[in-house]
């Protein structure tokens, strides 16, 4: 089944140029710490707010020349009270490709300290920038999608489970038991899900590790979602268990719950797959917009929505534009997701025609 | 008569419920372990009464069950205790929600009113390069965070200085005819308005679209066609009445989406809503505020729903005969 899928895949124009995407995303993500010119606790306090490095190609006597770059220097505009940021032309910085900078372990394993490019001497090159603390945008976008790109899914894997079994009990046993426990996953979802996320969010204690909080906001992304998702498993559940091969099942006396999770639940997998695949954009967006009120990721981690965080005021809106960024980063990947999950459900759910 | 009996008994059916809820919200944010009155206590313009009062009212010194029901009963009777500010909850709230469903139903309407069309225009040109083209703006409609389109939206508005950057009002609104008023307003509402649209649009038009194809596919609208009926009349008479039903259901779920996608977008244009309350509020750990605005989104979100099943039973006789 999972060839088929993705043969179908690759035969949608859309789909393959998501996947092609979000591979290429995801590979860059792999391999951050390479790629990467700087590592992820790089901070120079005196370029804050630099705008990208601009790359020459052509040197000033018109020729070709070895890609190089300047250097900005800060100077203080004394008539407009603001700080200008102008190019160092006294001297050049040659980019070198995989050339030595600050050590990291590759993979999280292997010390290194090649990275895929940086400059000669003391130059500093900054492709999309630097935010307040003088860290490098493109740097921290890598590390920051590591976070981002993988939340959703780790979430998911919490929260299909539970639906599963929630849904699967309820739907099941029904009479009381499925009264009751109807009842409290409609509870649940009666609360607009944004707030139950935010005041989740906020009750976490603070001064807890990074990996910790990392932790906690993945269960609280899935505590979010399960109820709606248990719901429509346990309707599943309802219309499959009076099917001859479950009764079959209890009449050689199978336990409850091996019956469920053996016999009902297996035929659920085309669907799962499909509401998996169409709630993985959701999660992106909700540990983002998360992140973006500060309640998600904290600083000195990084993630798309915490960059974000500083798109909230005016003069970065307007004067520093490359702040901006992660949101175009988490767009394409939602598209990209959003595009394959639609080819994967028009192939295991041939009724739909939603696309 | 069965209708109404069957509106009562849904009606009925949402105490449970609002029940249900209060007492998750209630233990969730009895979970935080910051002390409920900490920002009361601090703030100097509050007196120690008031501190005194609110520490009786909400039973703090008592286990957490009887804290529930002295929070239970004080919410019925309608006192929803202080903010941390010293000032009502109730004010707080009568203040901000109307703006929030202010917002919400502008934009419900604006995406009926073009999205259920566009839903339609897609179904019967399906697999046309006109149904391609909506195809493929939804999905980009879908993918932008209502975030980060907010703030593209706030750059625009501030280069271009065409819109009010932020609020609902301007700061000389109290001065203004009352045709100043609602041009003010609505000059205030266009930007965030936009954004939700364009984000509740792409779902709306896909759901109308889908339901409009398996509609033209059944045997009814096969036979209306075959009697030879023009196809403006199978479509609107025949087709669009049954598609819409379902659209109706839904209506509680785009609701309670635009709610929570409102909050950000309130967020980002300082729009005073009830999303951005419940926000500062959880910030600040304002415990009383955080509970009645929880609630009064729960409240909301449950109505919604209410409100589209009684459309349902008006639309749908088989529901009303099914009941």
């Amino acid at each position: 089944m999972i060839k088929e899928v993705l043969r179908q895949l690759w035969k949608d124009k859309f789909a393959r140029i998501a996947l092609i995407v979000l591979g290429l995303i995801y590979f860059a993500l792999l391999f951050a710490d390479f790629i990467a010119p700087y590592t992820k606790d790089f901070s120079d306090r005196t370029m804050a707010y630099v705008p990208p490095s601009k790359v020459f190609t052509i040197d000033e006597n018109g020729k070709f020349s070895k890609p190089y770059t300047y250097n900005y220097v800060r100077d203080f505009d004394q008539d407009n009270l603001e700080i200008k940021y102008s190019l160092d032309r006294s001297q050049k910085h040659y980019i070198k490709f995989f050339g030595k900078g600050q050590p990291y372990k590759f993979l999280g394993l292997i010390k290194m300290n090649r990275h895929l490019f940086t400059t000669d001497n003391n130059g500093r090159i900054f492709i999309l920038g630097t935010d307040i603390n003088g860290r490098d945008v493109f740097s921290r976008l890598l590390f920051g999608g590591r976070i981002s790109m993988t939340i959703g899914f780790l979430a998911l894997f919490v929260l299909f489970p539970i639906g599963l079994l929630y849904g699967g009990i309820s739907g099941y046993f029904g009479g009381k038991v499925d009264m009751i426990m109807m009842r409290f996953a409609e509870g649940i979802m009666s609360i607009p899900s944004f707030y139950l996320l935010i005041i989740l969010a906020s009750i976490l204690p603070s001064g807890m590790t990074s990996t910790q909080r990392f932790l906690l906001i993945v269960i609280i992304l899935a505590l979010i979602g399960w109820a709606g998702f248990a719901r429509v498993v346990r309707g599943m559940v309802l219309s499959i268990k009076n099917e001859d091969y479950v009764l079959a099942a209890k009449s050689i006396g199978a336990s409850k719950f091996r019956i469920i999770t053996k016999h009902i639940l297996p035929q659920t997998t085309s669907f799962v797959i499909v509401a998996m695949t169409l709630s993985v954009p959701s999660y992106i967006l909700s540990e983002s917009g998360l992140s973006f009120l500060g309640l998600g990721i904290q600083q000195p981690d990084a993630s798309w929505g915490n960059m974000l965080k500083e798109a909230q005021e005016f003069t970065n809106i307007l004067y520093r534009p490359w702040l901006l960024t992660p949101g175009f980063l988490i767009f394409v990947s939602v598209l990209a997701f959003n595009l394959i999950g639609d080819t994967i459900r028009d192939v295991l759910d041939p009724k739909s025609k939603v696309r | 008569m069965d209708t109404i009996k069957y509106i009562i008994k849904r009606i009925l059916q949402t105490i449970p419920l609002l029940i249900i809820v209060s007492f998750v919200s209630f233990f969730i944010i009895r979970l935080s372990p910051v002390d409920p009155l900490a920002e009361l206590k601090l703030n100097p313009s509050v007196s120690p009464e008031t501190v005194e009062k609110e520490t009786q009212r909400l039973g703090l010194d008592k286990p957490i069950i009887v804290q529930y029901g002295k929070w239970a009963i004080s919410f019925v009777k309608g006192d929803l205790g202080v903010t941390s500010s010293g000032e009502k909850v109730s004010t707080k709230l009568a203040e901000r929600i109307p703006n929030t469903l202010l917002l919400t139903i502008i934009v419900i309407l604006l995406t009926w009113l073009v999205g259920v069309p566009l839903g339609i225009i897609a179904a019967v040109r399906w697999k046309t390069s006109l149904d391609r083209v909506l195809t493929v703006l939804t999905s980009i409609g879908m993918a932008i965070p209502s975030f980060f389109f907010a703030v593209l939206m706030l750059m625009f508005a501030v280069k271009t200085g065409w819109f009010p950057i932020g609020g609902l009002t301007s700061s000389n609104f109290a001065d203004m005819s009352f045709g100043g008023k609602f041009w003010d307003i609505t000059h205030h509402l266009i930007l965030p308005v936009l954004v939700l649209f364009t984000i509740s649009l792409a779902g709306l038009q896909r759901q109308m679209r889908a339901n409009m194809l398996d509609v033209l596919d059944s045997d009814y609208v096969k036979f209306a066609r075959a009697k030879g009926l023009s196809e403006g009349v199978v479509i609107y008479k025949h087709a669009l009445r049954n598609a819409v039903n379902p659209m109706i259901t839904l209506l509680g779920f785009e609701f309670a989406g635009l709610l929570s996608g409102a909050a950000l977008t309130e967020y980002v244009f300082q729009y005073p809503g009830l999303g951005r309350l419940i926000l500062e509020a959880v910030l600040k750990s304002d415990i009383n505020l955080v509970m009645a605005s929880l609630m009064m989104g729960a409240i909301m979100l449950i109505l919604g729903n209410l409100i589209a099943d009684i459309l349902l039973i008006m639309t749908d006789p088989r529901i009303r005969s099914k009941a």
